[in-house]
């Protein structure tokens, strides 16, 4: 008998939604075959570098560039002098400041651009930085934003007026060193509640600068022609096109003479998201030679200057009744931003989405209050494989949880329990203001505790506490646990906006004749697999092999406009617009296969890879063929082609959530950790592919154990970054690294057209705190309450000797 | 982290690599696997004018193991060391101690000579090598000279060895007994919070020779003759351990950085050789 290719047959021959399709980006990455922007060479192309700063505060007396100009190679050394008549030296950053692109006058961190030199190459632009001589006039140095606060020592001029300290972009200044207030909630209601409570808990923790760390580092290939006026910029950028934008604001150079390109980019985790002054000064310096001009970051560069994550102070009270029901939480934070307020956020959002931070607790009243101030550090304040300030947001709530667990002498498990959001609540309105879209936490919490034997992890605890103290062992064991929700897919433009570019995105089909297809997004990949995954989306949505499309990203002058790749936001967004997209095109397949089959509109419908008369399907056109129909036949009143563009607003953010739960064993006597099980259950909604999603897991837990466990920018007092090599900058390896055990329940997110949520980023947040828990949990029984990560050897020392566990 | 302009030689014989090293003195250094001077030279923290790289020089290589001692070539790496099985059953600490540097791609290329002449206090063979009671093979323009390896090291990249000589080979008496090398670090490929090498001698259920050196706990490594002297003749039981650590505490000074506060790195030194204490006890 003939093999008869079944339904089934065909729909694994689509590799569309659910497939673990393997990454078609590998065979290149894996040979060394990718593209990366410091592959591109062009002819009669120069290098840039700069001068930095070695003092983290000092007025530039002189720069004298006379020696660096007589170094061979070297073409021409640019400062702020030089870039000021092109209203050029101060750019502005994403959060409505401004930065300096070269030191005007002085320096306000450690690693800042002073001037920038132009060279034939490397060597020589080097060797040129060497021979530029600055004066530097050392001023005090403000490492400390409360410090800063008191001080008078005026950071940025730029802040005061007649003595008084004048509005920021986001409303008045406290103090002069002072950026910004934001506030969201409810203030007299939540100090009332936590006035009156039966239990409140109280803590203040820090958490620490660090730094994204993309295996790539920064860098740009600017080229002017000037023949035809366009210029060509080529860069690490996670949004080519509002580059594009920024960069035909401030020069005024007409955005369609302007083309950004994203080529292959080796991370970014949003350290690539803002505009830098190397990209300004290559652009320039282009300009000026009429040559291309490259700028790379080494790592040292990319450690010191380019944008950090975190370093929020945040204290908290949350208040509940005596059987443990929330009643309120209170949180503010100080906001470390460094010398220029560069945070990528939403243009709204000057502490980004730092409003989740009710986390996935039904808790009826709350206040937030969050306060940026300048200090003499770098510029950023990112979201490091998180969206906006949601690592903060979570590691905050589920710190104040235990705390809270701590002080009605409950189990910390059973707390989160009694006051997770019902699945029945969704959608669930904040008390901080966000609409969740779904969630089913109770079976995603037990599902997990359950796999563990949570109960027998505890006994376990209980005898290794028994143990310590009868002094059979100097090991400690702690449970780590988080329930997190992410809120992620910025975002809906009446709220989410960058410099006011609405945060929309795109997807642009054409389908070619012979039935295969190109797409092209506003998004850019970054490593996260989108050639692989909206190649899947659109499999399922137009029925033509996954194998068979094409994804292209990153080139303004091709592809859709688009806000870019960060926060989680490109399947929520981009891969929304491509399934409207698909949506389209199947719209018009349907008309053709009608036209083809003889039948009425409504008498044929989509059965994975074709249209089939209903009840009849022997009689079918397939994708395919209808495709060949669509430019070959002449069809009344269908004009030919076949393709579709869609701009996608979504209705709202994408609420993705998960259990994770960490056990950890901890040597008393030097600080040495190890974890022994790490479990981590997502529902980010619709999976579209479950191994990209393992990876992505994998990836996001890793860079949460090194932000947990030791990973820090950190500065002397003297402002100078301690932390600037990878000898001393944690980089997991494998070594490092435990086996994760993945899982998932799926509860899709109702207004995304195939209900996914996004995951990029969702382990890197739920990740942190259930590390820094489980070495918390482990001295819990010895009176810990809190202490701050990183949780390297030497401070996990520090906290067992403070305890009293070494005598 | 570019370096400044040099002038690179590939000398194929030692009294070539000696005549480049005389004619320029201060300005000209050796290369052995470059893993330690060409960081320094791109974060222009060194400046060699000229470098020499030993890659090409006859006779720097070689490990033989004879009835009573072993000779490592200076140009030995650090894989050489963990693939030569006759080495491992003659030394086994010396494997132990290779597998604990760096990682894979670096001990591919760092060598036994660079480690030991580097004078870096982080570099983990010359506390081994005091463990050991070995000596440096140096050869200059006057000949050559043996320098114990407990006499070697003067202050941090300070070492008895002259501009003009290079180190061409280690001895080491072919060790007995147990033998560690315990070292905690904050992760793969950093240099010691704390490090220690033992070798201990059993005879009967007493110790009858012991030998002590720790890693980067000064600005040199550490021999501590007292603290293996508190454990001759014991049963290494409680007091005498104690009695090791104490001594050697005695002999450290270790700074703050990084990895953590004095307190911290004093504590830890202290947990680490008794853990090799222990260890090299239950071996020999
Ligand atoms: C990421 C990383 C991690 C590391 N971790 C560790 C670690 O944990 N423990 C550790 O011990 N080391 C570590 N190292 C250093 C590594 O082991 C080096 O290879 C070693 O210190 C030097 O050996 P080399 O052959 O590379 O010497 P080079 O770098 O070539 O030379 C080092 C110095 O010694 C001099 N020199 C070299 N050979 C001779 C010779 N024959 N005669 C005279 N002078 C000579 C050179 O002039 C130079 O001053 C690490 C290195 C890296 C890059």
């Amino acid at each position: 008998m003939k093999d008869e290719i079944t339904r089934d047959d065909r729909v694994a021959n689509l590799k569309g939604m659910g497939c673990s399709r393997k990454r078609v980006e590998d065979a290149r990455f894996t040979q060394g075959k990718g593209n990366y922007v410091d592959d591109i060479k062009l002819d009669g192309m120069l290098f840039g570098d700069f001068v930095r700063s070695p003092y983290a505060h000092a007025r530039i007396k002189n720069i004298d560039i006379s020696a660096a100009m007589e170094v061979p190679g070297v073409l021409a050394v640019l400062t702020a002098k030089d870039l000021e008549p092109l209203g050029l030296h101060w750019m502005p950053t994403l959060a409505g400041d401004k930065q300096m692109v070269l030191a005007d006058g002085k320096v306000l961190f450690q690693g800042q651009e002073v001037a920038f030199v132009v060279a034939e190459d490397r060597y020589a632009a080097a060797d040129g930085i060497e021979a530029v001589e600055v004066d530097y006039e050392e001023l005090p140095v403000i490492v400390d934003p409360f410090e800063a606060l008191k001080s008078d020592v005026v950071l940025r001029e730029d802040t005061v007026q007649d003595g008084k300290p004048v509005d920021g972009a986001h409303g008045p200044r406290k103090h002069h060193n002072h950026i910004f207030t934001w506030e969201a909630g409810d203030k007299e209601p939540t100090e009332e509640v936590i006035a009156n409570a039966e239990v409140v808990a109280e803590e203040t923790m820090y958490y620490h600068r660090t730094h994204p760390c993309p295996l790539e580092t920064c860098g740009c290939v600017a080229s002017m022609d000037k023949v035809n006026g366009k210029l060509t910029l080529w860069g690490t950028f996670q949004a080519p096109h509002a580059i594009r934008t920024v960069v035909s604001l401030i020069s005024g150079i007409e955005e369609h003479n302007i083309r950004v390109i994203s080529p292959d980019i080796g991370g970014g985790f949003g350290n690539k998201v803002g505009a830098y002054p190397g990209y300004v000064c290559s652009v320039v310096a282009s300009i000026v030679t009429g040559k291309p001009v490259k700028w790379i970051e080494d790592r040292m560069d990319n450690l010191m200057t380019t944008a950090f994550a975190r370093d929020y102070w945040m204290t908290g009270k949350i208040s509940a009744t005596k059987e443990g029901k929330i009643t309120g939480l209170h949180c503010h934070v100080t906001a470390d931003h460094g010398g220029f307020d560069a945070c990528a956020d939403p243009t709204k959002f000057p502490a980004g989405f730092m409003n989740i931070c009710t986390g996935s607790y039904d808790i009826p009243t709350a206040f937030l209050e969050v306060d940026g101030v300048y200090t003499n550090k770098a510029p950023g304040g990112v979201s490091y494989r998180c969206s906006f300030r949601v690592t903060e947001a979570v590691y905050f709530i589920e710190r104040m949880i235990e705390v809270l667990a701590i002080k009605l002498d409950m189990d910390a498990a059973e707390l989160r329990r009694i006051n997770f959001i019902k699945k029945e609540q969704f959608p669930y309105k904040a008390a901080l203001g966000w609409e969740y879209d779904s969630g089913d936490y109770h079976t995603a919490w037990d599902k997990a505790l359950k796999t563990v034997d949570y109960d027998g992890l505890r006994a376990e605890q209980a005898q290794r506490v028994e143990d310590f103290k009868a002094g059979k062992t100097r090991s400690l064991m702690g449970i780590g646990l988080s329930f997190f929700t992410e809120i992620v897919g910025a975002g809906p433009v009446k709220n989410c906006d960058i410099l006011g570019l609405g945060m929309f995105d795109s997807c642009e089909i054409r389908i070619h004749p012979t039935g295969s297809a190109i797409a092209r997004l506003g998004t850019i990949s970054q490593g996260q697999g989108h050639a692989t995954t909206f190649a899947q989306i659109l499999a399922s949505e137009i029925g033509l092999p996954a194998d068979s499309i094409t994804i292209e990203e990153g080139d303004t002058d091709t592809a859709p406009y688009g806000l870019g790749t960060y926060g989680s936001r490109s399947t929520p967004v981009a891969g929304a617009a491509t399934a409207m997209a698909g949506r389209k095109i199947r719209a018009k397949a349907q008309m053709i296969a009608a036209y083809l089959l003889e039948v009425h509109d409504d008498d044929v419908e989509f059965d994975v890879d074709r249209f089939v008369v209903k009840g009849a399907p022997e009689r079918f056109k397939t994708m395919k063929e209808i495709a060949f129909a669509a430019y070959n036949q002449a069809i009344p009143g269908i004009e030919p082609g076949l393709e579709a563009v869609s701009y996608y607003d979504p209705p709202n953010m994408t609420y993705p959530f998960g259990a994770y739960v960490c056990v950890m064993d901890i040597d008393v006597d030097t600080g040495v950790t190890d974890i022994r099980r790490f479990y981590a259950l997502d529902d980010c909604g619709t999976r579209i592919n479950p191994m990209i999603i393992e990876g992505q897991v994998h990836g996001g837990l890793t860079e949460a154990l090194a932000v947990a466990l030791g990973q820090e920018i950190a500065y002397d007092d003297m402002g100078n970054v301690k932390t600037g090599t990878l000898m001393d900058f944690f980089l997991p390896t494998a070594w490092e690294v435990p086996n994760y055990e993945t899982d998932y329940t799926v509860t899709p997110s109702p207004h995304h057209p195939i209900g996914a949520k996004g995951v990029g980023e969702s382990p890197h947040v739920g990740g942190v705190p259930c590390f820094s828990n489980a070495v918390q949990d482990a001295f819990r029984a010895f009176g810990n309450t809190h202490t701050n990560m990183p949780h390297d050897h030497w401070r996990i020392w520090k906290t067992a000797n403070a305890l009293g566990l070494h005598d | 982290m570019i370096p400044a302009a040099f002038e690179y030689y590939r000398p194929t014989d030692l009294a070539g690599a000696l005549s480049i090293l005389e004619e320029h003195g201060d300005d000209a250094r050796v290369m052995a696997g470059g893993h330690s001077l060409i960081p320094m030279m791109k974060l222009r923290m060194a400046d060699v004018p000229h470098l020499i790289d030993l890659q090409d020089v006859e006779g720097l290589g070689g490990i033989e193991v004879s009835g009573d001692s072993i000779r490592l070539g200076a140009m030995v790496t650090q894989s050489d060391i963990i693939n030569h099985a006759a080495l491992t059953e003659a030394a086994p600490i010396l494997r132990e101690a290779a597998l604990q540097i760096a990682d894979p791609q670096v001990r591919y290329m760092g060598t036994v000579g660079g480690n030991v002449a580097n004078g870096d206090p982080g570099n983990d063979m010359p506390g081994l090598m005091q463990c050991l009671d070995a000596s440096f093979t140096l050869v200059g323009p006057d000949g050559s000279r043996e320098v114990d390896a407990r006499e070697f090291y003067e202050a941090a990249y300070m070492t008895a060895r002259e501009d003009e000589e290079i180190l061409t080979a280690v001895t080491i008496p072919l060790p007995k007994g147990g033998y560690a090398y315990e070292k905690q670090k904050r992760k793969i490929g950093d240099y010691a919070t704390a490090a220690a090498a033992v070798q201990l001698v059993k005879d009967g259920e007493s110790c009858s020779a012991a030998s002590i050196a720790m890693t980067n706990l000064s600005d040199t490594p550490v021999y501590c003759e007292a603290a293996g002297a508190a454990l001759v003749g014991t049963t290494l039981d409680d007091a005498a351990i104690k009695a090791a650590v104490a001594a050697m505490l005695g002999g450290i000074d270790p700074s703050e950085d990084n990895r953590g506060p004095i307190a911290f790195k004093t504590h830890v030194a202290g947990v680490i050789l008794r853990r090799a204490i222990e260890r090299a006890w239950s071996r020999a």
